[in-house]
């Protein structure tokens, strides 16, 4: 059995190391300010669909990501550690998209580039929203069953998919058929390193954004390179190239609005400030008795 | 039309707290925009059962789907009841559970109806929004108050064109009030069919082990949080000797949850469980905005930390400045001296 996986994966901030200037004026995210990651929880998809390549000959493995052109470095992460390629999705008319818009975009671009795909695995939710959004979203606008909070595949057979999920203090295995939209939790295996010779082979895979301003591929050091070899040449896809409906996509399709951003500042106390020494400890003790704080 | 509607999560029979804490917000937010405020409620074996556990809460319509297929949960059964429901229906706002059902299943909806969904709200209020572009102003929207960014952020978010208004919420984050015991709400028992085609019924439940949660945190009265700063796993098992002494629950940050040190459902914060105890022992717990999202509330903080600069220390009542492994002891010892 031969299946066709599309992984959805986002390079997002770090949002455990946030600065002063990571937010704009206009309260959307200062992307440039952060480190930019593999978001975590797609990691974790990505090794759940590799597993099935290694157990189904044939089966292919593809990378959608959207954002700007150094987003690209999730496909070549992705292509090091064992996917076949990828796609960046990229224009501006994307550039503001909430949850919607963007699975809508999404969607619209795996019709195009694998209208038979058998499964779509996501991350659950990627850290710099939280959402959870994207996947059922993008399961909807295709008309697809979804399994979400996905622990484990177990299975793949005659056209079902058996899998264990998280639910609410507990776990439940469910059945469906293909084809499906799955989301992965970060609890769920940690994917595999980068293979050494995979990361020889794709190290110099580029997006066309990627080039230097101005230049082909045929400018590179490499150039004969990318003439013999195709995958080399990450494939780059616009709105027009996936034939988007612009009402539907970036600000425009986003019935969420961003109103107002505030940073969190708490109400700082006026605090008692003890060391740990048996007497401030044995004071403290006896006060909180004294008070029926506890006791 | 145009009323507030609240998806109502079962287990079996049971409605969750967290919606009936939402249809006390609900009935509020109905107020203030003077509509009634509608639930839906979706099971098997549910007629007669549910009701008195949503109608007090100040419910005037209660919209009954009771079908086989319907219980337990799965995707698109449940998003079928609410397309069509709210294609008839047309309510102005929606609001739903931020866990594991209310997360799988709100995207759908908005996505379906190509409505704004905003995840794990900790706010919502009405108000009026000027769009700047357009110069267009909205009354009455649905103010998304959420945060964002890893928790570095507090972003207000508003739907202005689009209905329903859609918005998920934590458990704990609102307090559930019964309105009237005796509410008079109206009950309509849906004809399922008519609402879902039988090709929805596409998952198949082979296996459900749901445990009664292990612990109380929402509802304690001292909690005794760890954080990195315990250092490990076997570091918690001083954290649990605390507990025992003074009647406590344990709880734990972000950090510690991800380092290994404790169970996931021990999470206290943004992205786990909100608590309000009276006494709040944070030991060696840096005070990330994410956590204390989830407990600053709290009546008294305590915190235990090395580093005398921890955020956590400016909210903070009682600042112990020394390790965990040599203050915990201490307060055991002094606890077992002193309540004799």
């Amino acid at each position: 059995m031969e299946l066709k996986i599309v992984v959805l994966a986002k390079q997002v901030p770090d949002t455990r190391n946030v600065g002063p200037d990571a937010m704009t004026p206009e309260g959307t995210v200062n992307r440039s300010a952060l480190p930019a990651i593999f978001n975590p929880e797609d990691l974790n998809a990505l090794e759940q669909a590799l597993r099935l390549k290694d157990e189904f000959l044939g089966t292919t493995v593809h990378v959608l990501t959207m954002g700007p052109g150094r987003a690209a470095e999730v496909i070549r992460e992705a292509m090091y550690r064992g996917a076949d390629g990828g796609y960046l999705l990229t224009d501006r008319a994307f550039a503001g998209a909430d949850t919607l818009a963007t699975s809508y975009a999404l969607a619209t671009a795996i019709k195009h580039v694998c209208p038979q795909v058998d499964l779509i695995i996501g991350g659950r939710q990627a850290i710099d929203g939280d959402t959870a959004q994207v996947g059922p979203q993008v399961a909807e606008k295709l008309g697809l069953n979804q399994v979400t909070y996905t622990e484990e595949i177990l299975s793949v057979k005659d056209g079902k998919i058996t899998v264990v999920r998280h639910i609410d203090g507990g776990v439940e295995t469910v059945e469906s058929a293909l084809p499906l939209v799955l989301t992965v939790n970060g609890s769920a295996a940690p994917c595999r390193p980068r293979n050494v010779k995979r990361v020889m082979k794709f190290k110099r895979a580029l997006a066309p954004l990627e080039l230097p301003q101005g230049q082909t591929y045929e400018d590179l050091p490499y150039a004969d390179q990318y003439g013999k070899k195709q995958y080399l040449r990450i494939q780059q896809l616009t709105t027009a190239d996936v034939n988007a409906d612009l009402q539907q996509c970036g600000l425009a399709g986003s019935p969420t609005k961003v109103k107002a951003v505030e940073n969190i500042v708490f109400k700082a106390k006026e605090s008692k400030v003890l060391t740990g020494s048996d007497e401030d400890i044995n004071g403290l003790v006896q006060e909180l008795l004294a008070s029926h704080t506890i006791g | 039309m145009n009323n507030v509607f609240v998806y109502c999560e079962l287990e079996g029979t049971k409605v969750a707290e967290v919606s009936q804490e939402l249809l006390t917000k609900g009935r509020k937010l109905a107020n203030t925009l003077g509509v009634q405020l509608e639930a839906v409620a979706a099971g098997s074996g549910i007629t007669g059962k549910v009701e008195s556990q949503i109608l007090p809460y100040g419910v005037d319509k209660l919209h009954i789907f009771d079908a086989e297929g319907l219980s337990p949960y799965t995707s698109k059964p449940h998003t079928a009841v609410l397309v069509n429901l709210f294609k008839q229906e047309q309510p102005q706002i929606c609001l739903m559970g931020a866990d594991v059902v209310g997360r799988d299943l709100g995207p759908r909806v908005s996505s379906a109806l190509h409505s704004g969904l905003t995840a794990d709200c900790t706010a919502l209020e009405i108000g009026s929004h000027e769009d700047k572009r357009t110069g267009k102003t909205y009354e009455n929207l649905l103010y998304q108050i959420r945060p964002a960014f890893g928790g570095n952020i507090v972003a207000t978010i508003v739907n202005p064109e689009n209905r329903p208004q859609m918005a998920t919420v934590r458990s704990g984050v609102m307090k559930a009030e019964v309105l009237d015991p005796n509410y008079k709400g109206e009950v309509i028992v849906e004809d399922v069919a008519k609402f879902v085609p039988e090709t929805e019924y596409v998952t198949r439940v082979l296996d459900r082990h749901v445990q009664a949660a292990k612990n109380n945190l929402k509802g304690a009265p001292i909690i005794v949080a760890g954080g990195y700063g315990v250092g490990s796993k076997e570091g918690f098992d001083q954290l649990y000797e605390l507990a025992k002494v003074l009647h406590a629950e344990v709880g734990a940050s972000r950090a510690a949850v991800d380092a290994g040190f404790a169970d996931h459902d021990l999470q206290i914060g943004q992205t786990g469980v909100t608590v309000r105890p009276k006494v709040y022992i944070a030991c060696g717990i840096s005070g990330a905005i994410q956590h204390v999202a989830g407990m600053k509330e709290s009546g008294i903080i305590i915190s235990i930390n090395s580093d005398e600069n921890a955020p956590i220390n400016q909210i903070a009542d009682y600042v112990i400045t020394g390790t965990v492994e040599e203050v915990v002891p201490k307060l055991i010892k002094y606890y077992k001296q002193n309540s004799k």
